[in-house]
Parts: structure tokens; C-alpha cells; sequence
């Protein structure tokens, strides 16, 4: 099994590449890899509900784990409370350890 | 502390641009406060980052002198990253690429980076732990 790094820097409302990379992770966890999405910048704007949150919901039920970066979130004005089911706020500092870890990272 | 590792970033903004260059330079800093070898590769624009240039300035409009304005220069978090890593004994190896930093004249750089080239990056990921390449959008 390889784990994979997933950092998703963009909104999904300002590029549909967004969607691309999250049905990538889902491919890869039904093909049986870990994935760990770790969203910054606007990526984090993807974790608020809204009409293609659905998405994020069903990405974290298949298995990926869905991390939002809790400075990105502050820097917004996005509260905890507001993240959709299966997003989980998260220090910049995993991204690194992931990293350390051999992780195959791609930033997007 | 955890095992140390190397770890390199390829990074591409110029500074002043986008948050990509912040939040490349949060990840360089952890890496280095987590004991972390770091390498980093800076190509096109962000051979701007460590411009030894730089100056901080003040804001007329908002009526503020240099002092109060506190404007940040990248060069500084560069040279600050350094420092840190040297004080836990490890290291950030910073190459320039040459021929991006010719384009735009940014020949000044901070001490302790260095001109290369993407060689430099491909020994870099050689010998990495692990890599993360930050392109522009």
C-alpha cells in the first residue's frame, strides 16, 4: 500500500481541477492506497458547506482523511463548527511530518 | 526530536504575490523547527525571495515611518530560517537558479544561498528523504 499526500491550495469554485483531485484520492483509496487531502489557502474553502461539499463528505466516508489547515481557517474567519462532516482541522506541521514519513506528496 | 530527515521544496513564486510563498515558508520553517535537513530549490520568480535588496519602507499614505510600518522582507525569514537550523545543528542548502536569476538580475542574494541549476534540484531529490514541489498555478 503506498500513502499518499494530497494538498489541495485552491477553492473549488476557482478551478474545477479541484473536483479532478478529489476523485483522484478517491480512486486511490477503492484501489486500496491512503490518501491524506490536507486543504490550505483557499482549499480550506472548500470545507464549508455548500453545494459541492456532498463531494468532500463522501471522500471522507470512502476513507480519505480530510485535513484543513487551521491557520487558513482562521485567516478566513472559518470556524470549526462550520466544517462539513469528515473535515478535521489540522496544523500545517502534519503536511511536514507526513512529509518525514515518505508520504508521495502533490501540491496543488 | 524525531529522526532527522532531509527534506526539499521547489518553490517558484516571487514574493510579494501569492500566499503560496507564505505558506512555503511556514513548511520550511516547521521542517526546520522539527530538526529537518531542508533543501530548497528556487526557481524563476522565487529567486526573488532572498534578494539581499530588499528594503523595508515607509507608508506615507497611512502615515507610518519605517519603524512603525514594520514592513517584512522575505531575505529576513530566508536568513531566520537559517539561523535556526544552524542552532539545532542541522541545515537549509538554498540554490538559486542561475540562469532565472540572471533574467532578472536578482545576482544578490543573502549569504548562505548559492547559484545552480536544475541539477542541483535533481541531487536534491536524489538524496531527499522526500520532496514537494510547489509550481505556480
Amino acid at each position: 500500500m503506498s500513502r499518499y499526500l494530497f494538498i489541495e491550495s485552491l477553492d473549488p469554485f476557482e478551478s474545477n481541477d479541484v473536483q479532478q483531485l478529489w476523485e483522484l484520492a478517491a480512486g486511490l483509496v477503492r484501489d486500496g492506497q491512503q490518501v491524506t487531502l490536507f486543504l490550505v489557502q483557499n482549499g480550506v474553502l472548500g470545507a464549508r458547506q455548500h453545494p459541492r461539499s456532498e463531494r468532500l463528505i463522501e471522500l471522507a466516508a470512502l476513507g480519505v482523511e480530510i485535513l484543513a489547515d487551521e491557520f487558513s481557517l482562521r485567516e478566513r474567519g472559518i470556524r470549526v463548527e462550520r466544517l462539513v462532516r469528515g473535515v478535521k482541522p489540522a496544523p500545517l506541521d502534519v503536511v511536514v511530518d507526513l512529509l518525514a514519513e515518505g508520504h508521495k506528496a502533490l501540491w496543488h | 526530536m524525531a529522526e532527522r530527515k532531509t527534506l526539499t521544496f521547489a518553490i517558484m513564486d516571487a514574493p510579494y504575490e501569492s500566499a503560496r510563498s507564505t505558506t512555503a515558508l511556514r513548511l520550511i520553517d516547521l521542517a526546520v523547527r522539527r530538526g529537518h535537513n531542508v533543501n530548497v530549490f528556487a526557481y524563476e520568480g522565487a529567486v526573488s525571495v532572498p534578494f539581499a535588496k530588499q528594503t523595508p519602507h515607509p507608508n506615507a499614505v497611512h502615515g507610518r515611518d519605517v519603524a512603525e510600518e514594520d514592513h517584512p522582507n522575505p531575505k529576513d525569514w530566508v536568513q531566520g530560517v537559517m539561523e535556526e537550523a544552524a542552532r539545532r545543528g542541522g541545515k537549509v542548502d538554498w540554490v538559486q537558479c542561475g540562469l532565472c536569476v540572471d533574467e532578472r538580475g536578482v545576482v544578490e542574494s543573502i549569504p548562505g544561498t548559492r547559484r545552480g541549476s536544475p541539477a542541483d534540484f535533481w541531487k536534491f531529490v536524489q538524496e531527499s528523504d522526500n520532496t514537494l514541489v510547489i509550481p505556480t498555478r
